[in-house]
């Protein structure tokens, strides 16, 4: 192992492809990382934030906010359900709105929520006419005190302050009364639109289980999910997830070959040398330590400088731009994952390194 | 004790058509504790085998290996590997130090893989450099060494783990004739104030007299 790093040390041109091209995949997987968790956070917002312990939808819905309508009457059957402590409904409307500055076909695309029950970071529902905006949208221009016109019917609304992390679909949101909702629904899509007290989903608080008893309740007329299952249920979330997570593992298999190519070669360039040493009396298993203390090296600086990259590369970019989010947790992930790929790789010069004969040091026979 | 016992030892290799080359036949040499021994013989003829063979590189094919009073003949592969760690030194026929290490360094790799004694093994090198007329030279690496002097680091490190037996096969070939001498004087000088024994593989008769006796090998078939 000393022997493993001291070559580094000494001949550290050796290593700076290999560490050269580590880094750029590390930042790829690191790039794809981010641009998956901020493509999710940005479709996924609104639903993550709400507290619930359950989030009903209509049973024929498919878990889609826009096909759901949950009735007055089956919200009453829900409140009567022991252990659920408040129901509070959920509409939402996606809308194109004209944000006063901007030209007038530059439209932001925002989705607006009519809520009752406040969301994580969310105050309580203002005064109808006005609405919380998630503050991605200051990208599209909007401020605290403007008043924005929502889709084709230009309803005004006025943004009485920012919230955080709610965007939804990659719109950022809008929360607003019930009312509020309603009436700019009825203004802008007349055929999408609800009668009083129809909504289309109802955020339920109460007891941890207390999903499966509603659609028992309401006799299937429901489908409740757990705010972690409707987040996974919205369309295109899984799917987003499942092909960014094939490219990411398309990308761990290249950085594994890499690393299994370029250590089998340096094995190959040192099978004199680990011939020698093993006629002195050096086990395999101490030679092909160090082959692995080698690649876990050069991985880990590659993960550092491709961690820099990334940093650098989200303070560069204007926020609300693109959807990437780089967090630590990704950034760790990436690299343990490289590590992963990295020890895997250096399995192929085992045998290698294994089948050297010390007498190859001595002599005649190679 | 004797530094070395072979008791009819074989060695035959097969090759890939199956046809066998006996490398040694029936050899049987002793060699004293502290007995220098010129193995002397044509090329091909076998003495590279015996030297492996004596070293626990390669196993005989038949026939008893005892080293200091240890048979080796039954040893397997990691018993072998522990076995030249402590009890055998290697000077090789190329002079194969590590290249990115100083040679210091070089002596202490064998420490480092082996035993891993620490202090006590750097104070060693440093002697052995010492004695080697190396101590000026302990930072510099390989490459920066003329080849008389990477031969004496290669000397010091065979040393480096005392051993009981050192195998120096053509330790010369590779250095001009006064060097080829100079190198010899000192691997004398070394095994004697030791008392260590040793086999020193050559073509060079001019190199016999530095030898306490010397044994001739023809077609793997020993002759005094
Ligand atoms: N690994 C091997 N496989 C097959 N035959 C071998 C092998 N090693 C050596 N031999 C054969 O065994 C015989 C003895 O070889 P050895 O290397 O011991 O000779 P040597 O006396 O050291 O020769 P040189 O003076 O050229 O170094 C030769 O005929 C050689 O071809
Ligand atoms: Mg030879």
């Amino acid at each position: 192992m000393k022997l493993a790093l001291r070559e580094m040390r000494r001949r550290p041109s050796r290593f700076v492809t290999a560490t050269v091209i580590l880094s750029l995949i590390a930042a790829l997987l690191m790039l794809l990382g981010g641009l998956l968790d901020g493509l999710i956070r940005s479709s996924t917002g609104a639903l993550r934030a709400q507290q619930a312990q359950a989030i009903v939808y209509s049973s024929t819905s498919q878990a889609s906010l826009v096909r759901s309508r949950v009735d007055p009457d089956v919200r009453q059957a829900i409140e009567q359900i022991d252990g659920v402590t408040a129901v509070g409904g959920l509409g939402s409307a996606q809308l194109g709105a004209r944000v006063p500055g901007n030209g007038p076909r530059d439209l932001a695309d925002v989705a607006l929520f009519g809520y009752e029950l406040a969301p994580d970071g969310v105050p309580d529902p203002p005064a109808d006419g006005q609405a919380y905006a998630d503050e991605i949208l200051k990208a599209d221009g909007v401020t605290e005190g403007m008043t924005i016109q929502l889709g084709p019917a230009r309803t005004p609304v006025e943004i009485v302050g920012f919230v955080k992390d709610t965007a939804y679909n990659g719109q950022g949101s809008l929360w607003a009364s019930a009312a509020t909702w309603r009436s700019v629904l009825l203004a802008n899509r007349p055929d999408a639109q609800l009668a009083d007290g129809v909504f289309q989903a109802l955020i339920v608080q109460g007891d941890a289980d207390i999903a499966g008893r509603i659609d028992e309740a309401t006799g299937g007329a429901t489908e409740s999910l757990t705010v972690t299952e409707a987040v996974n249920a919205i369309p295109g979330v899984k799917e987003q997830q499942s092909t960014f997570n094939q490219i990411i593992g398309v990308t761990i298999v290249i950085a594994l070959v890499v690393i299994a190519l370029f250590f089998a070669l340096l094995t190959v360039e040192r099978s004199g040398m680990y011939g020698v040493l093993k006629a002195l009396g050096a086990r395999s298993g101490t030679l092909f330590g160090g082959v692995v203390v080698q690649a876990v090296v050069v991985t880990a600086i590659a993960s550092v400088l491709a961690a820099a990259l990334m940093v650098l590369l989200d303070a560069l970019i204007p926020p609300g731009s693109i959807p990437l989010q780089i967090t630590p947790v990704r950034i760790v992930l990436s690299a343990v994952l490289l590590l992963v790929a990295a020890i895997a790789g250096c399995l192929f010069s085992l045998r290698r390194v294994l089948r050297v004969d010390p007498a190859s040091a001595i002599g005649t026979t190679v | 004790m004797n530094a070395l016992e072979l008791t009819d030892v074989r060695k035959v290799y097969t090759m890939g058509d199956d046809s066998e080359v006996v490398a040694l036949d029936r050899a049987s040499l002793t060699i004293g504790s502290d007995e220098i021994v010129a193995l002397v013989g044509p090329s091909g003829s076998g003495k590279t085998t015996l030297c492996s063979i004596a070293g626990g590189i390669l196993r005989a094919t038949e026939g008893r290996v005892v080293v200091a009073d240890e048979d080796i003949s039954a040893y397997s592969e990691k018993e072998l590997t522990r076995f030249r760690q402590r009890m055998v030194g290697f000077v090789f026929q190329s002079v194969n130090l590590v290249p990115f290490l100083t040679a210091r360094e070089n002596l202490l790799v064998v420490d480092e893989l082996g035993q891993r004694r620490g202090k006590a093994a750097q104070q060693r090198a440093d002697e052995l450099l010492e004695e080697l007329g190396l101590a000026d030279r302990a930072k510099n690496l390989p490459s920066q060494l003329s080849g008389g002097q990477r031969q004496r680091v290669a000397i010091g490190r065979a040393l480096m783990n005392d051993p009981k037996l050192v195998l120096f096969d053509e330790p010369t070939s590779a250095l001009d004739t006064k060097l080829g001498e100079q190198v010899m004087d000192l691997i004398r000088t070394e095994m004697k104030r030791r008392g260590t024994a040793a086999i020193v593989v050559t073509h060079d008769e001019r190199i016999l007299h530095y030898c306490d006796r010397s044994v001739h090998i023809t077609d793997g078939v020993l002759a005094a």
